[in-house]
């Protein structure tokens, strides 16, 4: 892969921070976006802009195909059955909850049980906290081995056939663990329960289909795949979208409205009320173009060689805490021993190099880790080894400036 | 940015509030405890105030964090230890407006060490850990005046 020739198509990355040349290593909280897709945006609106679905002159049209048009290269992206299984949201948050409002709330009843992991983001605990609350399901954790991995036996030993949804990660974005989601399905499935799963960091850096993995609803962000923010897919299988209950009601989702009830629009409408993000949907399907144009086998690879040469270089530096197993996505977690991961970021910003420091919004894996806080380093295609050469250059500068002072 | 930047950021006087915390613990007889945390970031405190007749007589906190946050307790309880009320209160406005950027040469009050944080202001997204340890104990007397 040319990482020169990609990086030249992602004009933002062309600066410098502090007087350094921009380091960008924090695609894990949102990835950078390339020419083509803020291209897309911007003809979009000098040339098409119009609402979707209901006019009946040229640029509604124009709209229209071009809204729908995204959403079958995102139903060819993730190899989903049918457009009608590819619903547009705001983003993995935003399709969680929507599972967890239209389909756990109306579905689960006292006894039933929600599994997930321990490794899981925020917001892929706290809908499940609150969905177990309201129906008086049990919510279970999938115990993590030492290296933040799991099991398939303890998978198997945590769900029971009281289990209807299991809820689990794709990829950890802060160890990188990558889930065997496929396998998880299978004992899910075969005890009667669904299978959720947070896509976040999985879809931006590896081939996902959804219908080998199994998957009974996936979750994904544009942003995080150089799309633009505000846009993200709730994939689910038809038969249960079928069933699911929409959650926003309005203009757009429905096909009659009487004074005292009303009929819903068939897939995938049904759960797109008001007007859609037509512009968010015109731009992801310009970043999952380029994306496949590239292709993500490579991608994958590439992050892999990255991420593999940054865990050597890490490995032989000392006072480094390593998070996550050897067998990592794209991204580091790491702490400087005497130093802050809020000190690092900054002593790191002032080199021109963006990390992530904090809790990752999950505060119980943190817990689980017994840390505060960590620092973290997430690569994607853009990146090369200079860059993770200068990120251990300036994790060298925080231990002698912090080892200065102390 | 070079190590001369950092420096305005972290001072000597910080890092020393950092390695050297004062009055860090608990208190036996504490009127107010309060727990307070980033929730952006994760850092923590935890403010034990003993207030009688209206006035700090002690200070001391718990808590995890970046230097900034924690050399900020630690400076904060150092300052507010033996002031009235509203004067602590008036501190942690003056130290607000320290992080915005206002001058506080000025001022009536000797600020002593939280001088040294007035560079934070230059590194907007560090200001929220320097004001954490002043909410915990505009947050505390609050609590402790509405005890009353």
């Amino acid at each position: 892969m040319d990482t020169r020739a990609i990086r030249e198509q992602f004009p933002i990355l062309d600066q410098e921070v502090n007087g350094h040349p921009l380091v960008y290593l924090d695609s894990a909280a949102t990835s950078q976006k390339p020419i083509q897709v803020i291209e897309a945006l911007n003809s979009y609106y000098r040339q098409n802009n119009s609402n979707v679905h209901r006019g009946v002159h040229t640029l509604g049209t124009r709209a229209t195909d071009q809204y729908e048009g995204a959403r079958n290269k995102v139903k060819q992206f993730i190899n989903a059955y049918s457009t009608q299984e590819v619903i547009f949201t705001r983003g993995t948050t935003t399709a969680i909850n929507m599972v967890g409002y239209g389909y756990a709330r109306h579905f689960l009843t006292e006894g039933d049980e929600i599994v997930i992991t321990e490794m899981e983001h925020h917001s892929n605990i706290i809908p499940w906290q609150q969905a177990a609350k309201f129906t008086g399901a049990t919510l279970k954790y999938i115990p993590m081995e030492e290296d933040g991995t799991i099991t398939l036996d303890s998978v198997r030993s945590t769900i029971t056939d009281k289990t209807r949804i299991v809820a689990m990660t794709h990829v950890s974005n802060v160890l990188g663990t990558v889930n065997p989601i496929k396998e998880v399905a299978e004992i899910a499935h075969e005890n009667g329960a669904i299978i959720v799963v947070d896509g976040a960091q999985g879809v931006p850096h590896m081939k996902v289909d959804v219908q080998d993995l199994d998957c009974d609803f996936y979750a994904f962000s544009g942003h995080k795949m150089c799309g633009p923010t505000g846009i993200g897919v709730l994939y689910g299988k038809k038969h249960l979208l079928e069933k699911m209950e929409p959650v926003e009601f309005g203009g757009e989702m429905i096909d009659f409205v009487g004074l005292y009830d009303s009929t819903w629009k068939e897939l995938p409408w049904k759960f797109e009320g008001g007007t859609p993000i037509i512009a968010g949907a015109i731009g992801l399907g310009a970043a999952i173009d380029f994306l496949e144009e590239i292709g993500l086998h490579q991608i994958e690879a590439h992050e892999n060689e990255i991420v593999q040469y940054a865990q050597g270089l890490f490995t032989d530096m000392e006072g480094l805490t390593i998070f996550g197993p050897e067998k990592r996505s794209g991204l580091i977690t790491f702490n400087i021993e005497g130093v802050h991961p809020h000190d690092t970021a900054t002593v790191l910003d002032a080199e021109g190099i963006a990390v992530r420091a904090g809790h990752h919004c999950a505060q119980p894996l943190m817990k689980w880790l017994n840390v505060t806080a960590t620092a973290r380093a997430s690569f994607y295609l853009y990146n090369s080894k200079d860059d993770v050469d200068r990120l251990v250059e300036g994790i060298q500068l925080a231990k002698e400036y912090f080892g200065d002072v102390f | 940015m070079s190590f001369n930047n950092l420096d305005t950021l972290y001072r000597q006087v910080i890092m020393d509030h950092y390695k050297n915390p004062r009055n860090r613990g608990t208190l036996d007889n504490e009127s107010v405890t309060i727990d307070m945390n980033n929730p952006t970031c994760g850092d923590r405190i935890e403010l034990h105030l003993q207030i009688k007749d209206g006035i700090v007589e002690d200070a001391k906190f718990e808590g995890e964090g970046c230097s900034i946050s924690m050399s900020s307790a630690s400076m904060m309880t150092q300052a507010i230890k033996g002031k009235q009320i509203d004067e602590a209160i008036n501190m942690s406005h003056i130290f607000s407006n320290m992080m915005l950027g206002e001058d506080v040469e000025e001022v009536d009050f000797d600020l002593g060490d939280i001088e040294a944080l007035q560079g934070v202001s230059k590194f907007p997204a560090r200001i929220k850990c320097a004001t954490l340890a002043w909410k915990a104990m505009e947050k505390a007397v609050a609590a402790d005046e509405k005890e009353e």
